[in-house]
């Protein structure tokens, strides 16, 4: 367990140690949360409310889904793609440790720093800016947490999966970024699934990929009520057991056919 | 004494597809692919014993690297049977590598953007180091390395000798019983180079650890090593003490006269026709070449003769380098015994 929290440590310092990154990326997410916030505002018109959301419901869904994506988010897919290319994963390979949990604690060092010095801090700033509406509910803010950590699972394992791809097909940028907008898209981060077609939602029903948005921002905003909650925290858990089956295969497949590049 | 490394028969075996030519070959490459099979190891049986210091040689190409992968665990071997340290490095990977450490002269084991002392912090937990073991064997490798004053600079800025003994020393922090060294001194000076080799002595004598050291720089292989393993095209070519190498091709000596008027050809033949000479001419009529046995009385004879009949500027006694042997063997493709 040492070497877990040592290496969320080492995660924390290297963040650290690029603050222009964590600068530009405050901006860039306050950005994106005023251009949505104007966007869905034009989009209301005055009306009071589309698909059972209000106007300030939609603002808050927008905030809460960019920093929770904050916290999940994180560039594990490339860097595993990154030293597969460069041969480094022989260097990961004479570690004792799982190459692929210790990939995972780096990005949860990464997720825990953003959350506390990113999306905090941002989620003040916008509310003062914009009409953003923060339940004063403990068991609101109690399952929005809960739910935020499997998103990062879910997305974390999705990201792995991507990455081990890079064994097979050597350079796999267009997976990487594909993967990202349909992530952006499926999981209901640029737009809550209730506004797509039914038979889209029937779909996206049974993918994982509602997951990783969709289900934290709708907790936090009080969009699901009731057993709709547990119902999502359960579709949650179910995903995160579920999806270690492939990427474990692809990983078992992935050593057995490693080629380190690169001399 | 008991083996450290057994390998019998290993073997590696590459797929790789060689691409068609022309535009209408890239279409074709898109649906089917040629494959070639590539041998980079080929069949290589040594073992190694606890407390050996062994050179592994070989050309760019030769299986080198491929092996050393293959005992460190990170390649599968195609066939064969490789125990190091008791166990299978593959199949019992992570309890096996905290038995063993590796620098790869070419890549960076340390942490790119953080302080050296927390990539060493970090390492320590890895391995599951103890306090006060890492306190007394660390302060001891720092210090022989002189690597204090580099400890909380991050790993970017050191230059490439000041990195390469901080990777030597986060390959120690566990104290492994086998050290794997893969070309260590490559790009480095001359000090930084002799720093590392007593280093490396040190080591040796003090915790008896084994040592395989992969390198193209043949002094490193003469000052530290007694045994070479010499591979080419995948197949150990030699196996044995780096004394018997040299004995078996230094044959001969070489010296070379600088006169201060030309010289001709016949007029030095004449001169030493009681010994097995062959002269060859240097760079100019000024400067002649002898080829000669190791023989005292050969090489006084004629140093005598031919500085008792003609003028020398300067006179030189050239003994056949390792290089040079090494470049001849592999000229030859094969080593000559006895």
């Amino acid at each position: 367990m040492g070497k877990y929290l040592e290496m969320i440590r080492i995660r924390f310092l290297m963040m650290l140690a690029y603050r222009t990154n964590y600068y530009s990326g405050i901006l860039i997410y306050s950005i994106n949360i005023g251009a949505y916030y104007f966007l869905w505002s034009a989009i209301y018109g005055g009306k009071e409310n589309i698909q059972g959301l209000s106007i300030t419901q939609m603002t808050t869904y927008i905030a809460v889904g960019w920093m929770a994506r904050a916290f999940y988010f994180n560039n594990i897919d490339r860097e595993i793609a990154i030293e597969i290319k460069e041969g480094k994963v022989a260097v990961e390979m004479i570690r004792p440790y799982p190459y692929l949990n210790m990939k995972m604690m780096q990005g949860l060092g990464e997720g825990i720093f953003r959350l506390l010095f990113f999306s905090v801090p941002g989620m003040v700033i916008v509310s003062l800016v914009f009409p953003v509406d923060l339940s004063a509910n403990a068991e609101t803010w109690i399952y929005f947490f809960i739910s935020i950590i499997f998103s990062f699972i879910i997305n974390t394992q999705i990201n792995l999966l991507a990455g081990i791809a890079t064994f097979f097909l050597f350079n796999n940028d267009g997976l990487i970024r594909a993967k990202r907008v349909v992530i952006d898209l499926f999981s209901g981060l640029i737009l809550p699934l209730s506004f797509y077609p039914m038979w889209a939602q029937n779909v996206m029903g049974y993918l994982p990929f509602q997951g990783i948005s969709y289900i934290p921002s709708m907790i936090f905003t009080e969009g699901f009520k009731g057993s709709q909650v547990f119902e999502g925290l359960f579709n949650q858990a179910v995903w995160s057991v579920l999806l270690i089956i492939p990427v474990y295969v692809l990983w078992t497949l992935a050593k057995r056919q490693l080629v380190v590049q690169g001399g | 004494m008991q083996n450290i490394i057994d390998v019998q028969k290993l073997r590696k075996e590459f797929k790789s597809f060689s691409s068609r030519s022309g535009l209408k070959g890239a279409f074709r490459d898109l649906f089917t692919r040629n494959y070639t099979i590539k041998t980079a190891v080929d069949d290589i049986s040594f073992t190694i014993k606890k407390g050996e210091m062994v050179g592994y040689i070989g050309e760019n190409g030769a299986g080198k690297s491929t092996s050393i992968k293959m005992l460190t665990g990170i390649l599968t071997p195609t066939d064969g049977k490789v125990v190091v340290n008791g166990m299978n490095p593959h199949k019992e990977r992570e309890k096996f590598v905290k038995t063993i450490g590796v620098v790869f002269g070419q890549r960076s084991q340390l942490w790119w953007d953080i302080a050296v002392q927390e990539s060493f912090r970090l390492l320590k937990k890895i391995y599951n180091v103890p306090d006060q073991q890492y306190e007394v064997h660390m302060k001891d490798v720092i210090e022989t390395l002189d690597i204090g004053p580099l400890l909380d600079k991050p790993v970017r800025k050191l230059s490439l000798g000041q990195r390469m003994r901080c990777e030597l020393a986060a390959a120690l922090i566990h104290n492994p019983p086998l050290l794997f060294l893969d070309e260590p001194t490559i790009g480095l000076d001359v000090l930084v180079k002799l720093k590392i080799r007593e280093f490396l002595k040190r080591i040796n004598e003090k915790y008896g650890t084994t040592i395989l050291l992969t390198t193209h720089d043949l002094s490193d292989i003469e000052a530290l090593c007694e045994r070479v393993v010499m591979l080419d095209e995948g197949k150990i070519i030699y196996d044995g003490p780096l004394k018997e190498l040299r004995e078996n091709w230094a044959e001969g000596k070489q010296i070379q006269f600088q006169f201060s008027e030309a010289a001709a050809l016949e007029e030095l033949q004449i001169l030493t026709k009681e010994h097995l000479v062959v002269w060859e001419k240097g760079e100019s009529d000024l400067i002649w070449v002898a080829s000669v046995d190791s023989d005292e009385t050969v090489i006084s004879g004629v140093i005598g003769k031919v500085t008792a009949a003609k003028k020398i500027a300067d006179l030189k006694i050239l003994e056949i380098s390792t290089e040079e042997i090494i470049r001849n063997i592999y000229v030859e493709g094969a080593v000559r015994h006895g």
